[in-house]
């Protein structure tokens, strides 16, 4: 029942927490780079197409203790996605290499049941017929598709840039399945201006988050429902990395009794 | 001619009283204005998009889908009963079936349309065939759902080619005659791809290892949910079309369905009850001490306020108990009032089921630091459920009034 799907090449992310101020930069340079429409009433945030959200976290304590950490969050491209198997009509997959879950959006028939599978909300739907009001479609990005109403869409961690950095690869006689860090980055990860997020082949030894996933400070949100997610986060503060998963009382933070697939790849 | 009669007379089933075609009209304006106002409805969502409903990007299901599964779950009485009576030959319930069948089309046909609404590209429908997913339990909801739709549809035929305006037409005579031939085969093939589908809804639900309220563990098969749903939708299934016989006796002020036919039917449900509850029961524990704490959640955590109560919890599984007790012990089955409480009951245990699995599954906070979230639905979602209301309300109506829809009514009613 659970399918760990491994690639040469697996791209992720490692998002320290500690960095992170909350600023939205992420969230908007996303938008603009995938052209989501803007919104005339965004105030409902389970009606905003916001690909990559920020969750605000706090300990629970009250001043001086109190503390406040903010959680930016893309999709997971877990290895073990709840929504690839589950869409009906093959609009949602994960087989190719860099293990991104793409989301072929003209097939998509928004049935939203991915939405319901995905524990993480990272799916969003279009309501209403995208709106570019003005001179606002001059802006719009050739490369990304927009998308019309009634479909499912998510962050592709910027797939377009992906295949420009493989083409351009190619045209420069290099291995397109081999390319340098700096070669294929998301918009997230280049607009944060703390350099919070930090992206790469999580296989690739030569990239940071090889390495910075190794860190007993790492974790991953809701690991032991087993989605086995490709974004890592990093915080030291410990009260940060237990809200990163349920645990029952009797469990210490990173040390599940159990999961919920005991034979956890 | 005799104007003592109503006007249509002569199309009525022989040995049949109907009302006044003005008094069957004047009624059918009830259901006719919830049709309207459901169209309405369909036509707001179908122009501007699902932007119009309540639901949202953490309730991607809602009323719809909880519609949807119940009366699929309701409508099973007729594959169920069309097995018991074609396959195992149970002769008694040949005065139920054709009623069964018009409630199982209906109850398909409605969950269709509503289908059409809720899924946000209608006119890619088509793409579950085109590129099924085979690994998807709603790919083989779409091929067994639509394929048993066109098997309800000709289970249907037979009633309309033995309306009294066919009387005389050799052909329609035979057609309808080959039909009950063949039935047997069509109700073998009805009660194959129900078995599937009504499997895979629960299917659908146990597979989401993302959703620790639905996700359940193997049992044969996993995950187990295909069985509970499969067994709530034969339990629920003959009850619920007891209850609308009854319902239609009401309003026709004249019995159409004998007791001991109708007992039958309880006896039947009562027995699948058993099976149903001792199984329901058993999942319960399991995901209580098992799925749960595997997932690091607590039963508490999976409760809040009053429409996310665990009383829904605890009312499901009472009402299941009361079924049992009012259909399985004889000498309360026999008395009309447990009779239908326990039918009543049971329809209710299992529409609350669709519900909290649908509704209050996708309520519920996974990541720790998100909060409970509730979901109500509007008028355009009500209104589409008024659109199916009023369209069967209208076709057993119709159905009832020219079609021989109970073989027992004329003789039951001998004057």
């Amino acid at each position: 029942m659970s399918h760990f799907k491994d690639f040469t090449i697996r791209f992720g992310m490692v998002i320290d927490l500690d960095k992170c101020t909350g600023c939205g930069a992420c969230m908007m340079s996303c938008q603009a780079e995938n052209n989501v429409a803007p919104q005339e009433d965004a105030t409902n945030k389970l009606r905003s197409m916001t690909w990559l959200n920020i969750y605000r976290l706090s300990n629970g304590k009250a001043f001086p203790e109190h503390e406040t950490v903010f959680l930016p969050r893309p999709c997971m491209q877990c290895g073990n996605p709840t929504c690839v198997t589950v869409c009906p009509v093959v609009a949602t997959e994960k087989n190719e290499e860099g293990g991104i879950v793409s989301q072929v959006t003209p097939r998509c028939i928004g049935c939203r049941y991915c939405m319901a599978s995905c524990p993480y909300h990272a799916r969003y739907f279009n309501w209403f017929d995208p709106y570019w009001p003005g001179d606002l479609k001059e802006a719009l990005s050739p490369d990304v598709s927009t998308r019309p109403r009634g479909v499912v869409e998510k962050c592709t961690f910027c797939h377009h840039r992906y295949m420009q950095a493989k083409d351009k690869a190619i045209a420069n006689g290099e291995d397109p399945f081999d390319l340098p860090e700096e070669a294929y980055q998301t918009a997230c990860t280049e607009a944060c201006p703390n350099g919070a997020i930090t992206f790469g082949d999580l296989n690739n030894e030569a990239h940071k988050v090889h390495e910075l996933k190794q860190s007993p400070y790492a974790f991953r949100l809701l690991e032991r429902l087993g989605t086995e997610p490709q974004v890592y986060y990093y915080s030291k503060r410990e009260w940060v990395r237990r809200l990163g998963d349920n645990y029952l009382e009797n469990e210490e933070t990173g040390k599940p009794l159990n999961t919920l697939f005991k034979k956890a790849h | 001619m005799d104007y003592s009669k109503p006007i249509d007379s002569a199309l009525f089933p022989r040995g049949c009283e109907r009302c006044s075609f003005s008094v069957f009209s004047l009624l059918m304006l009830i259901p006719t204005a919830l049709l309207l106002f459901g169209l309405y409805a369909a036509y707001t969502v179908l122009a501007n998009g699902l932007g119009v409903t309540g639901l949202d990007d953490k309730f991607g299901f809602g009323l719809w889908i909880t519609i949807d599964l119940a009366v699929i779950a309701l409508g099973a009485g007729a594959f169920f009963t069309g097995l018991l009576r074609y396959i195992l030959n149970i002769d008694e319930l040949k005065h139920i079936v054709s009623f069964t069948a018009v409630i199982g089309f209906l109850c398909y046909t409605g969950a269709m349309f509503i289908l059409v609404l809720d899924i946000g590209q209608p006119l890619r429908s088509w793409f579950g065939y085109w590129y099924p997913n085979v690994h998807s339990m709603l790919t083989e909801v779409i091929f067994c759902i639509t394929c048993y739709c066109t098997v309800l549809i000709i289970e249907y035929i037979p009633l309309i080619l033995e309306q009294r305006l066919f009387e005389k037409n050799r052909f329609i005579q035979h057609l309808a005659h080959n039909f009950h031939v063949y039935m047997p085969l069509f109700a073998g093939i009805g009660a194959f791809l129900s078995t599937f589908h009504q499997g895979s809804l629960g299917g659908m639900y146990g597979v989401l290892f993302g959703r620790p309220y639905l996700f359940r563990d193997g049992f044969f098969i996993w995950p187990w949910t295909f069985f509970l749903y499969l067994l709530s939708a034969v339990s629920a299934g003959p009850m619920f079309s007891v209850l609308m016989v009854s319902l239609v006796e009401k309003l026709a002020g004249k019995q159409l369905v004998s007791w001991n036919v109708k007992q039958l039917m309880g006896k039947i449900g009562g027995t699948m009850l058993i099976v149903y509850t001792i199984g329901k029961f058993l999942d319960s524990y399991a995901w209580v001490n098992d799925v749960l704490p595997r997932t690091g959640l607590t039963f508490d955590q999976m409760f809040t306020g009053m429409v996310y109560s665990s009383f829904w919890f605890y009312a499901e599984h009472i009402a299941l108990v009361i079924g049992i007790a009012c259909m399985a012990i004889p000498s309360l089955r026999r008395n009309s009032v447990f009779f239908y409480t326990g039918a009543l009951v049971t329809c209710f245990s299992i529409t609350l089921n669709r519900f909290v699995m649908t509704v209050q599954a996708l309520g519920i906070p996974v990541m720790p630091f998100e909060e409970w979230r509730w979901y109500w639905a509007n008028w355009a979602e009500w209104g589409a459920f008024a659109l199916i209301l009023g369209y069967a309300i209208i076709t057993v109506a119709v159905t009832y009034r020219y079609c021989p829809l109970f073989p027992q009514e004329a003789e039951l009613n001998k004057k």
